[in-house]
């Protein structure tokens, strides 16, 4: 069994690149700027994004460009896709807003909806709500990108007949760094009528490196 | 491939090993107690809290005796919490943590939950705040030839630790695995958690009638994996058979509660370990005692089709203890396999869910084969794993 990476997106430097061509480069002179100017640039109407804290804003917008003019979310049930994410920070910036919103002591019981983002899964939670996705899931929290990681969850859960198909790759946001890399597993089989697109890539470590490092295969 | 599971430590308010927290078990013992209202949470309210005061003991004998050059102001709660429980585990094992072919798995919702505070410990690095630093902190500490890996889905975290171990042996990414995870309580947890309004006035009472909230506590635990049985360190044989992990899709803080992607996920991890329902002997639950998660729970079980297996929650002994719960317990059961001993369920008394399931009322012998370890939290997620003797 051949997998395959199907699509691949990328967030960074106030810049979208899908399967490495530069989509849109926007300015904005803050994170929340950045990701409404995306938000609009996508013409997206989804008005729960507004509440999403910034990992999950990260995670939402990258999901939604990685997945829009694809027909992933018809072709598998639900059940059968997974979302397995690695990120670094977890969700520390919003732990740490929450922690000085409850300094005062007459703050002490904010809303159920401030707590929620205190954890990093709720990003996945996002996706999976938006985009009826309902099968395995993961967050793996490491310093740096590992794609090895990635290569090996990712085989095992195919291999294991977990998921026939899945989003993985790095989310990550804490103060003004912000960087996302999203991509499509597919297996060969299941794609056969579209053998031999060139934008399809081999499913191993040495290339979600260089796709994660935007050069090319 | 076979990935056994193996010699284990639990550290909640019951006790420092897995073995003492079976022996108050079986004496009825509860852990969750009053706490009188101060920095935690302002008035009074049950909690499970690990005696500090014998924390700091056994790990200031444990320097001692292990790394004299260590200064004790050097460590948190959290990293004295996950040396203790790993080193135990890694000496009833054979497993070698410097061996490159091992990986540490840590499960956490927050790590140092206590340094979210602007002003923290002086001999602490504050960025040990991060997940990232926290687990390399604790991986350097037993200089593992890896950096261990977090993983962290709300409450379910700890059952998915052990399916993600469990899976990377089976890649042949690696050869062993110690999964290790807790969280320490600070008003953080507490906080939030009654910002949910799911905090119960009194001790939990998971599945009984009478529920009405869970109880927060504080907790470590390790488990072993490894290919290799020998170096587990138990005698019997006992495998990760199965397991599985789904997601609601409905709603980022509350269950779907049909139960109907939780029973996909036992079913999954049923399929894997090629066990059918009337197999299963055994069901550690996740039984947190808040209304709408135990209707979930009791309802994915009955159409799973296990309404008449003995089932028990561990956390009306210790409480939640978040990021450590799915290894407690997956521990606690693995004691109970091995024992052929079942629990009863602390804080039950009259059937409270609209399905009919059988929680353990008695401590029971009873042989135990196949044990379902069930796991659920916020962001929809379900974990199912399923633990098979050989």
């Amino acid at each position: 069994m051949d997998l395959l990476i199907t699509r691949h997106m990328r967030l960074q430097n106030h810049c979208v690149w899908l399967n490495g061509a530069v989509e849109c480069l926007l300015e904005a002179r803050s994170i929340d700027q950045l990701f409404r100017g995306i938000y609009r640039y996508y013409d997206i109407d989804y008005p729960k994004f507004l509440k999403m804290d910034n990992l999950c804003k990260l995670a939402f917008l990258s999901a939604e460009i990685l997945l829009r003019s694809t027909d992933i979310v018809q072709k598998y049930p639900g059940e059968e896709v997974g979302i397995i994410l690695e990120n670094a920070s977890s969700s520390l910036e919003y732990d740490q807003k929450y922690m000085e919103s409850i300094r005062d002591r007459k703050k002490y019981f904010p809303s159920p909806s401030v707590f929620v983002y205190t954890i990093p899964n709720i990003m996945v939670a996002e996706i999976a709500i938006r985009h009826h996705v309902k099968g395995e899931h993961a967050v793996l929290i490491l310093e740096q990108f590992d794609p090895e990681l990635i290569y090996h969850y990712v085989s095992e859960l195919f291999r294991n007949q977990q998921v026939n198909c899945c989003l993985a790759g790095w989310v990550e946001s804490y103060g003004d760094h912000y960087q996302s890399f999203l991509f499509v597993v597919e297996e060969e089989d299941k794609i056969k009528t579209f053998k031999g697109r060139p934008e399809y890539v081999i499913f191993d470590p040495v290339n979600m490196k260089k796709l994660f490092e935007g050069k090319s295969i | 491939m076979d990935v056994f599971v193996g010699a284990s430590n639990t550290i909640t308010s019951l006790g420092f090993s897995t073995a003492e927290h079976v022996k108050q078990i079986k004496a009825d013992q509860i852990g969750i107690s009053i706490y009188p209202g101060g920095d935690l949470y302002p008035t009074a309210v049950p909690l499970s809290l690990i005696d500090s005061r014998r924390l700091l003991d056994v790990f200031r004998e444990y320097l001692c005796k292990s790394k004299p050059d260590f200064q004790l102001d050097r460590f948190t709660r959290s990293e004295m919490l996950h040396i203790l429980s790993i080193s135990d585990t890694l000496k009833n094992s054979g497993v070698n943590v410097k061996d490159p072919r091992t990986l540490i798995i840590l499960s956490t919702l927050k790590g140092n939950m206590d340094l979210l505070k602007k002003d923290g410990p002086p001999a602490i690095e504050p960025d040990r705040v991060y997940l990232w630093r926290w687990s390399e902190f604790l991986g350097s500490f037993f200089n593992s030839s890896n950096k261990p890996l977090v993983v962290s889905i709300a409450c379910a975290s700890g059952a998915l630790a052990i399916l993600v171990g469990s899976r990377l042996i089976k890649a042949g990414a690696y050869d062993h695995v110690i999964v290790a995870g807790g969280d320490i309580l600070t008003e953080f947890a507490v906080s939030g958690f009654q910002s949910f309004q799911s905090l119960s006035p009194k001790p939990c009472k998971p599945f009984d009638a009478a529920r009405d909230g869970l109880s927060l506590g504080e907790g470590c635990g390790s488990i072993v994996l490894s290919r290799n049985h020998s170096l587990c360190g138990i005698p019997e044989k006992i495998v990760v058979a199965g397991g599985s992990c789904t997601n609601d899709a409905h709603h980022i803080s509350g269950p779907l509660r049909t139960g109907e992607m939780f029973d996909v996920a036992i079913r999954r991890a049923l399929r894997e370990a090629s066990l059918d329902p009337l197999d299963i002997d055994y069901i550690s639950a996740h039984g947190t005692g808040t209304e709408f998660y135990d209707e979930t729970e009791a309802k994915a079980l009955s159409r799973a089709g296990l309404e008449e297996v003995p089932v028990n929650s561990f956390k009306g002994y210790c409480g939640h203890t978040l990021g450590a719960a799915g290894i407690v317990e997956s521990a606690l059961a693995i004691a109970s396999m091995r024992n052929n001993e079942l629990f009863k369920s602390a804080g039950f008394e009259n059937p409270g869910t609209s399905d009919h399931i059988n929680v353990l009322t008695d401590h029971t012998s009873r042989e135990v084969n196949h044990c379902l370890k069930t796991a659920s939290g916020f962001g929809g997620c379900n974990v199912a794993v399923v633990f098979k003797k050989i």
